[in-house]
């Protein structure tokens, strides 16, 4: 197995390599406003950091947001064409389960993942954490953080949420972004595991426009 | 590579439409196109987020779709292009993405071009090599430009564009104004076929001061609003308005300023050759009118079939391959999408 992993659902573009054993390289840049640019140059430069040519890959996984469109799209669309071109898999994943992941270490029982969703609102759900596990409690979801039950904001909470809305969330852990490495990691148990990995941008929120008949409503 | 005959597969994905064009050298394979029209034509123009969404949905399906119906492979092929910009930004960065990962996965190089510029390369494909110069009019539902073309590949001048509405986005306000559907044009290119021309309708930016300040820009945001309220005051009296005769009546203004100054722009310009592309070139009072002024001037008209002339993946595939039989410089792979590329800029 050699898995290459793809997230735009933050501000990191972020990819990993990973042999079911380990994570061979992995790459991150942050900038919200640039997934396009950097997403095949960072793929490009894992690839020869772990001397090995796409053909070598066995299986694409990719976030599935949520998370802003525009940058979403982006990675989401490499691994399919990828995918595609190479003749091998795509997986896709909840970028929040990642996040979620990415913060077991730290935490016990419940947690909150929050992140920017744009617009003062926030993407989120909830995790259970137990020794060697990490479920999900709640379907991701996007809206307002005041808007949230006061005890789950009160749960440590991982994403840019409480970076974004302090006085909201009382309870920040040091995990702001996605890191490929983890959903490399995601995906090779899932794999294992034999859980479906379909690929679908969660957008959660319709496209923003009225039609010509909703606007004759108004 | 076959230099001779590189095998081209270019993305386009600046509006709402996807699309996916195979050439081999200066030869059309095949164009692929999936359209999100229909998505739009509820909310009564063209709405970004759901154009960018079908975008993703269809990108992978059309680039199967193309080279099934081409008979290649994806290993076949010497290049990639897509259409760098100008266009909605979130539409172009699902072209941009995906043509970047085929570049990677195939290890070759990817050209990342200007969609005005092939809209004009388009006609290789369909009437062979680009006379140089060519003297090339656009008109789609973003851009009225006259444009002399030395070198498709490398040198692309400006003479003029609109300052105001482009003609297909005139079009499609009037047809609104008319009750008719979205996209407007064809619509009022089937009623005008119906009417008579019996209103004379304001041609902008044709008299006087503005034929030396704006000799080779257009203005049809004048006309629209002429349109408008020459309908209004039929409907204030009362009466019916003749959608057939305005249909007709306004198209032959449009018509008129845009071949008028195209014609005299190759005069001027010395170019020997028109080539009409966008949309717009659909339309069959321009084509009817564009020939006879032509004609009368000695000038030869090219214009490419419609399929060709609306947004496609063909036109960024011939453009695609011009550059590589040009040898001209691949683009890197931290290629940006730029949604307001200079029609100047033919490649990034
Ligand atoms: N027969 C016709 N007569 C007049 N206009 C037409 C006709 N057919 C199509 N059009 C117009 O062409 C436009 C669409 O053209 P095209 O797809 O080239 O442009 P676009 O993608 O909207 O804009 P751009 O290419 O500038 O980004 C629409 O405005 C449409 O109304
Ligand atoms: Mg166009």
């Amino acid at each position: 197995m050699l898995i290459l992993a793809i997230d735009t659902s933050t501000s990191a573009i972020t990819v990993a390599l990973h042999d079911e054993a380990r994570v061979l390289a992995q790459e991150s840049h942050l900038d919200p406003r640039a997934h396009t640019e950097w997403v095949t140059p960072l793929i490009a430069s894992c690839l020869s950091a772990a001397s090995v040519t796409p053909g070598d890959l066995t299986a694409i996984a990719v976030g599935n947001g949520p998370g802003p469109f525009t940058g979403l799209r982006v990675g989401i669309v490499t691994g399919l064409t990828m995918g595609h071109a190479l003749g091998v898999p795509v997986l896709g994943i909840c970028s929040l389960d990642v996040l979620a992941e990415q913060s077991a270490a730290l935490t016990e029982g419940e947690l909150l993942v929050a992140t920017d969703a744009r617009r003062k609102e926030v993407y989120w759900a909830r995790y259970a954490v137990r020794p060697g596990s990490v479920q999900a409690l709640t379907s991701p979801a996007v809206d307002r953080p005041a808007d949230l039950p006061d005890e789950v904001r009160a749960l440590p909470t991982a994403g840019r949420g409480p970076a974004l809305y302090p006085e909201l969330f009382a309870h920040a852990l040091p995990v702001l972004d996605v890191d490929a490495a983890m959903l490399a990691r995601v995906a090779v148990e899932r794999t294992l595991a034999g859980t479906p990995m379909p690929v679908e941008p969660l957008y959660l929120r319709r496209p923003d426009a009225l039609t010509t008949a909703e606007r004759a409503a108004r | 590579m076959t230099a001779e005959q590189p095998l081209v597969l270019g993305i386009e994905t600046s509006c709402d439409e996807t699309g996916v064009g195979i050439v081999r050298g200066e030869t059309l394979l095949v164009d692929a196109v999936a359209s999100s029209v229909d998505d739009h034509a509820r909310f009564g123009g063209v709405v970004p987020e759901v154009a960018s969404r079908a975008h993703l949905e269809e990108m992978v399906p059309t680039i199967e779709r193309a080279c099934r119906e081409a008979g290649v492979t994806l290993g076949d092929l010497d290049a990639i292009s897509v259409t760098a910009g100008p266009g909605l930004a979130g539409s172009l960065m699902v072209g941009v993405a995906s043509a970047k990962a085929l570049a990677l996965s195939l290890g070759v190089p990817l050209y990342g071009v200007n969609h005005l510029a092939s809209h004009v390369a388009v006609d290789i494909v369909e009437h062979g090599p680009l006379p140089e110069p060519t003297m090339a009019l656009l008109v789609s539902g973003g851009h009225s430009s006259l444009l002399l073309v030395p070198d498709v590949t490398s040198d692309i001048r400006s003479l003029g564009s609109t300052i105001d509405d482009a003609a297909g986005e005139a079009f499609d306000k009037v047809a609104r104004v008319l009750g008719l559907p979205f996209p407007g044009g064809p619509y009022i290119d089937r009623a005008a076929r119906e009417g008579q021309v019996v209103i004379d309708f304001p041609r902008g930016l044709t008299t006087g001061r503005d034929m030396e300040r704006h000799r080779f820009d257009f203005s049809f945001s004048g006309l629209k609003t002429a349109v408008s309220r020459w309908v209004q005051a039929r409907e204030a009296a009362g009466e019916p308005v003749p959608v057939n005769d305005v249909a007709a009546s306004f198209q032959e203004a449009v018509v008129d300023v845009l071949t008028r100054k195209a014609v005299l722009a190759c005069r001027e310009q010395g170019a020997q050759h028109l080539q009409i592309g966008g949309g717009v070139a659909a339309n069959s009072r321009l084509r009817a009118m564009a020939q006879s002024r032509c004609d009368d001037a000695g000038i030869e008209l090219r214009v490419p079939r419609p399929g060709l002339c609306t947004d496609n993946g063909a036109m960024v595939a011939a453009l695609g391959a011009q550059m590589v039989l040009k040898g001209r410089d691949a683009s890197r792979l931290d290629l940006p999408a730029d949604s307001s590329m200079p029609v100047t800029q033919i490649s990034a």
